[in-house]
């Protein structure tokens, strides 16, 4: 029992162990090299969403383990999304202004 | 002495389980600190975004921008994360040396790209790109610089917290302090994560 109460108490702190997180910067690395190569290969159509979808992969590999909040509190969740979400409200808001009230 | 000072660590840690939440205030207002960084650089980016094609004057940023260096400085702040993360766990493992070794080789990474970071504004400064040559430049260089000044804060936190264990100054949690100086830093990190996507692979 207390084996398993130190483990849970473990995994709270460490959240992965540091294989993992070379495993999860491997990963970070490779879609990097991945995103550059857009730049000098022809990928089309498919250019735009693949950035934004590598871009977006990375931000939330990065914040969720890196950052913990995979295995913290949802309270810390809900106040950087809250902040991530109003920085993109912001951004729909500017680019709809300059976008339909301009004359 | 050693004695006062096991009891305000104590004193800390229990102060720290006494909050309502059951959250330590530090890391709650520094994720709170985190969600207000993030409406900043939402702003910045959004001004970025709609002014990035307004080149009045001076060159066009494809024809400037070096794309394998940005990368190479992409890359190392990326690795600087996970030496930060593995001085984060380092610190919860107690181990003081692990923790300034790879507080100091974060520092190192950090200073690296901020340097990357001088060096190429002073190349596009060279080929004509000055803060006010267009509203491209204008909105870049605050955007860029913006980050690249959130970077050298970052670097400074870090070297100040290895100060810090050096001297045993800390009476609070250690791996608290080191966690809380890592989420800034994983902050810095991915915002670069959507500047390096949306300023320098997508084409204005």
């Amino acid at each position: 029992m207390s084996t398993s109460t130190e483990q849970q108490q473990s995994d709270h702190e460490h959240g992965m162990s540091d294989a993992g997180y070379i495993k999860i910067a491997l990963i970070l690395a490779a879609i990097t090299a991945l995103e550059v190569s857009t730049y000098y290969v022809d990928f089309g159509p498919l250019f735009m969403p693949s950035l934004m979808i590598m871009m977006v992969v990375k931000f939330v590999m990065v914040v969720s383990y890196f950052m913990h909040l995979k295995f913290d509190s949802k309270i810390f969740s809900f106040l950087f999304y809250t902040g991530l979400g109003l920085a993109l409200f912001v951004y729909i808001t500017a680019l709809a202004t300059f976008k339909f009230f301009i004359s | 002495m050693a004695e006062t000072a096991t009891h305000t660590a104590d004193h800390a840690s229990e102060h720290a389980h006494e909050t309502s939440t059951g959250l330590t205030n530090n890391k709650l207002a520094m994720w709170l600190f985190l969600g207000s960084e993030c409406l900043l650089f939402g702003g910045l980016i959004s001004t970025y975004m709609l002014y990035r094609g307004r080149i009045s004057d001076g060159p066009h940023p494809m024809a400037i921008f070096d794309i394998p260096f940005t990368s190479v400085s992409s890359f190392v702040l990326l690795m600087s994360s996970l030496t930060m993360v593995l001085a984060v766990t380092s610190a919860q493992r107690g181990d003081d040396s692990r923790t300034n070794l790879w507080l100091t080789v974060t520092a190192v990474l950090g200073a690296t790209f901020v340097g990357g970071q001088i060096y190429e504004f002073t190349a596009f400064v060279r080929e004509g790109l000055g803060f006010s040559t267009s509203l491209f430049g204008s909105s870049f260089y605050t955007l860029t610089g913006f980050h690249g000044i959130h970077v050298t804060v970052g670097v400074l936190m870090l070297l100040s917290t290895v100060g810090i264990i050096r001297k045993n100054k800390i009476t609070g949690n250690k791996a608290e302090v080191v966690e809380i100086v890592g989420l800034y830093w994983h902050f810095v990190d991915v915002v670069w994560i959507i500047i390096f996507t949306l300023v320098y692979l997508i084409p204005s």
